[in-house]
Formats: C-alpha cells, sequence, structure tokens
C-alpha cells in the first residue's frame, strides 16, 4: 500500500444507483495531497453525487474509494465493505469539511456560532480556544465584522465564505466542494473563488465540484470530466480546455464557454 | 449622494404625481356593523334581571372555586409536561429509521389519539376491574391504591397529550431542511448531536405556536375529569351553583378565569416565540441589507 500514502482520495470503480438509475457507473479517480482536483460535468452526471460518496453522505453500491488510505464509511473483510458503526463513522468524516451549494448554515446561530458549534460540540476545542479560532477564520474569509450576524443578515456570498470558515474549523485534511457558487448572484461569485485560490494557494487539498471553467483552469491541478456517471477525461485544465481529447468533453466546453462571464 | 440622485428625488418630491391610498369605507362599514352588534347584545344581557351581576366578584376569589383552579392548572402542567416529554420521545422513535420503534410510535399514536379523551379517563379510572394488583418480586401492589381518581385524569390526559404532541414535535423536526442535516453529518455529528444540538432548536420554533395551542386545549379539556369525581374549577362551580342556583353567575365566573388563564399562557406564548425566534424576522432583513450596503461600499 506504499503507492498510495500520497494519494488523499482514491476512487477505483465506484458505482451507486438510486433506484433503477445508476448514477455512478465506475469512476475511477486519484487526488494527491496538496492537490485541487475540479469536477466539472453537465447536470445529472453523477458529479454531486460522487462528491457526497467521499464523505460518505451517500453510501456506494460497489468499488473502493478510500480517503487517506482508508475508507470513510466501510470497513474491508475477506473481500466485502462492511459499514462502520456511526460514532467511527462520525469521527472518520469529522476530517473531511464540506461546503454546499445551499450553503446550509445554521439560521438560529451567528456566523460565530455557526464556525464554533462542531469543534466545541465534538470536544475538539474549548469554547474560548474555538471563539478564538473562529476569530481568526472569520477574518481569513473577509468577515471579522460580521461574527455576530446570523445567516438571514448576510449576502449568499457572504454565507457561503461563512460556511468555509465553519468547515476550517475542524482542520480538515480535504475540503469537498459542492457547487459552492452556483446560488450565488453573478456579482457575489467573485469573492466566494477568491478565497477558494487562497486555501488553493495554501496547498490544501480540494476537490471542487464547480461550472466555473475560469477558475478551473486558473486554480485547478487536475480537471475531470464527468458524462454519465464515469469520468470520460483527466487531465490538466489547460491542455483539457484548449484541446479536449474526448468529444463529449469538447462539445461539454464549447457550450459552457458561451455561457460563463469573460475571464478576469 | 451624487447630483442624479438629488435631482430624482426633488423631481419626485415636486413633478411626479403622488400615490395617496384609498379611503377605507369597508372598514368603516364593518367596523359601525360590529359596535352596534355588540351594543344590541350588552343590551340584551344587562337588562336580564335573571343574572345577579354583584354575585361575581365574590364567587371569583371563594376559596373553593380558587381550589377548584388551582386543580386544574396543576392537571394541566403535569398532563402538558408528560404529553411533551413522552410526545418527543415518540416523535424521536418517528423518525429514528428504525422500524420497530416507528412501529411502536404509530401504534401509540393510532390507540391514544384514536379513542375519545373521555372513554380514555373512564378506562383509567375502572383500570382496577381487570388488573385488581401488580406483582413486582414479593411485593403485592393494589391497583386500586395506586390508581386513584387524579393518577386516572392525569394518565388518561397525559397520555392523549403525548399523542397529539409527538405528532407536533414529529411535524416541528420534518420542518427542518434536509441540508441542515447533511451539515451535521459532514461536519462529524452523530445523528443525535445533530438533533439535540442543531435541528431540534430549530424545530422548537415551528413547535411552540401548536404547543401553546394544545396547552390552552388542555386547560379546557381538563375539565372532562369531573366525570370520574376530581373537583377541577368547573366542577366546584357545578357544585356550588347546585346548592344556590346562581347558575349563569358561576358559570361567567369560570369563563372569566379561563379566559384569565388563557390570556396569561398566550402572552406567555409570545414572549417564548420571540426567545425562539433567534436569526429569523425583520430586524434581520434590515440588518442584512445594511451588511451587504456596508461591504458594497468597500474600496
Amino acid at each position: 500500500m506504499t503507492a498510495t500514502v500520497d494519494l488523499m482520495v482514491r476512487a477505483e470503480g465506484v458505482r451507486k444507483r438510486f433506484g433503477d438509475t445508476e448514477v455512478l457507473k465506475g469512476v475511477d479517480a486519484m487526488v494527491s495531497r496538496g492537490e485541487v482536483f475540479c469536477l466539472i460535468g453537465a447536470s445529472g452526471s453523477g458529479k454531486s453525487t460522487f462528491l457526497r460518496c467521499i464523505n460518505h453522505l451517500e453510501t456506494i453500491d460497489s468499488g473502493r474509494l478510500l480517503v487517506d488510505g482508508r475508507y470513510v464509511g466501510y470497513e474491508e473483510r475477506d473481500g466485502s465493505l462492511f459499514e462502520v458503526g456511526e460514532r467511527e463513522l462520525a469521527a472518520r468524516r469529522a476530517e473531511i469539511g464540506m461546503v454546499f451549494q445551499r450553503f446550509n448554515l445554521f439560521p438560529h446561530l451567528t456566523a460565530l456560532e455557526n464556525v464554533t458549534r462542531a469543534p466545541v460540540m465534538l470536544g475538539r476545542m474549548k469554547r474560548a480556544e474555538a471563539i478564538e479560532t473562529a476569530r481568526v477564520l472569520l477574518a481569513r474569509v473577509g468577515l471579522a465584522d460580521r461574527a455576530d450576524h446570523y445567516p438571514s443578515e448576510l449576502s449568499g456570498g457572504q454565507q457561503q465564505r461563512v460556511a468555509i470558515a465553519r468547515a476550517l474549523a475542524m482542520a480538515p485534511k480535504l475540503m469537498l466542494f459542492d457547487e459552492p457558487t452556483s446560488a450565488l448572484d453573478p456579482e457575489l461569485v467573485g469573492e466566494v473563488l477568491s478565497v477558494m485560490k487562497d486555501l488553493a494557494r495554501e496547498g490544501r487539498t480540494m476537490v471542487v465540484v464547480t461550472h466555473e471553467i475560469g477558475f478551473a483552469r486558473d486554480v485547478a491541478d487536475t480537471l475531470a470530466f464527468m458524462d454519465g456517471g464515469q469520468i470520460v477525461e483527466c487531465g490538466p485544465p489547460d491542455r483539457m480546455i484548449r484541446e479536449p481529447s474526448h468529444p463529449r468533453t469538447a462539445a461539454f466546453l464549447s457550450r459552457v464557454r458561451l455561457a460563463s462571464h469573460p475571464p478576469d | 449622494m451624487t447630483e442624479a440622485q438629488v435631482m430624482t428625488g426633488l423631481e419626485a418630491a415636486y413633478a411626479f404625481p403622488v400615490v395617496r391610498r384609498r379611503f377605507p369605507i369597508g372598514q368603516f362599514a364593518t367596523g359601525f356593523g360590529a359596535i352596534a352588534a355588540l351594543a344590541f347584545i350588552a343590551a340584551v344581557v344587562g337588562k336580564s334581571q335573571a343574572v345577579e351581576w354583584s354575585a361575581i366578584p365574590a364567587f371569583m376569589i371563594d376559596p373553593s372555586i380558587l381550589g377548584g383552579l388551582l386543580l386544574t392548572l396543576q392537571l394541566t402542567v403535569a398532563a402538558m409536561l408528560i404529553g411533551i416529554a413522552l410526545g418527543a420521545v415518540l416523535s424521536a422513535m418517528a423518525i429514528s429509521g428504525n422500524i420497530v420503534l416507528q412501529t411502536m410510535a404509530a401504534g401509540f399514536v393510532w390507540c391514544f389519539r384514536g379513542v375519545p379523551l373521555i372513554v380514555q379517563i373512564f378506562f383509567w379510572f375502572n383500570i382496577a376491574l381487570f388488573v385488581p394488583d401488580l406483582k413486582l418480586g414479593g411485593i403485592d401492589i393494589s391497583v386500586n391504591a395506586i390508581v386513584t381518581p387524579a393518577v386516572a385524569g392525569l394518565l388518561a390526559l397525559g397520555l392523549h397529550e403525548a399523542a397529539n404532541m409527538s405528532e407536533v414535535i414529529r411535524a416541528g423536526l420534518l420542518s427542518v431542511d434536509s441540508g441542515q442535516h447533511d451539515a451535521c453529518r459532514a461536519l462529524g455529528m452523530t445523528r443525535g448531536q445533530a438533533l439535540r444540538g442543531i435541528v431540534l432548536p430549530q424545530a422548537i420554533r415551528v413547535i411552540i405556536p401548536p404547543t401553546g395551542n394544545q396547552a390552552i386545549g388542555m386547560l379546557k379539556a381538563s375539565a372532562i375529569v369531573s366525570v370520574i369525581g376530581m373537583e377541577d374549577l368547573l366542577t366546584r362551580a357545578q357544585h356550588i351553583y347546585a346548592r344556590n342556583f346562581l347558575v349563569i353567575e358561576l358559570l361567567i365566573v369560570a369563563s372569566i378565569w379561563y379566559l384569565a388563564v388563557t390570556t396569561i399562557a398566550t402572552v406567555g406564548q409570545h414572549y417564548l416565540e420571540r426567545a425562539f425566534a433567534r436569526g429569523y424576522g425583520r430586524r434581520n432583513a434590515a440588518r442584512a441589507n445594511a451588511a451587504v450596503a456596508a461591504e458594497d461600499s468597500r474600496p
């Protein structure tokens, strides 16, 4: 298993079905430590489902999906996977941060409390320490002066930045982003992307499902195109955007390029 | 302000037509009608020689009436506490995903919500008829000694309420967006931690109004214990008018007390709702706009 040491995510033949529809039809992917991995594709191609499988928000039906050399929700015994207990699963999930399309902030808590709640509840930090950490994190996402605001008092872009701070508070070794800018007004997209660029620059391992081709081109180490429940093409973003080798990648990119905003 | 904005303001004030509200003639008409109807009813009631108005104040603070009021309040509070506690457990069972627990909760609700309250009261009152005694280890306990009328009334009201409250609480829990559960799980919380720490505090906001409704309903429904000889507010009033024949007067006395307690409960509910409205509402919208504006004006 020495080859897998530097792999943060290793997916092999991951399959997942919802009822009669097979959403993931054997997904293979490798994400190294410190890599930014952007996943693009049409809606319904399975990219969000794959992302949710990585931290076991969705179960898988077959295949291998390891994070940092280990299954998140399973244990392998005699060639089969068995689900782990709830506490064990929660502890493994806590090491993986996730940012959602619709922010999913806790509406009854202030920005600061949103960030401190999980570390305090899970016994990672004392309250005072958590508050201090949260203030630092909120300052990093440019919201030092919004700490006492409730989510309903913040714009979409501000909410998403609080959500990023909340995920970072658990000191995750891997960050998952599920279309983090898709629910934002166009003028608010930039502020969230710039926070994500900062994280990438720090060398964080990130898997990002996105429609922002410009962001993917600037920040991603690897760009993957998903279609029909499989990753059909994967490589350095520059080459892939310039000369996609798969006809469906080419078709998708030309559609997106027409719709996307001009590069900044 | 820029010059263009100043111009627009002046133009709006001096050049463009201003919207005038329509005179609300319909509201005046209904108001007039309502006052006339009330005056008519007051005249009919006030003229009645049969009602001895002067007797009412004394009975309001009659020790027997106050004793009855105390029992009514005790029953209401105790039954609501049983209802909320057991209802919370039942609703947690109902959404647990464990089919055995779900079936048990559904069966409880089906039974205790479906049988009329008065039947349940008679049932508990007469339970010793088919379970005369309990043998626990070496100790033999007479059921009649445990299930006094007070216990029978409380059990009936409390279990009936638990069935209703479990549905109220379940509805509250379901009202919380599924994204909240996702966020909790992604942060590494267990189901229980998420439920207690994040989901329930949000659900309470939705649970409070119907619970207030249930509590007020319970205050009045508790009068039903008169059928097993418990001396609540209404029963005490009945006892008094059976002796002095001041039927309407004592019913008015009881009604005033019921209304008084209901009013206090309504005010209490208002403050409770406000306390749990953290993060919602108008004040927030105003601050949101201010926050966004401040952000925009930054260099």
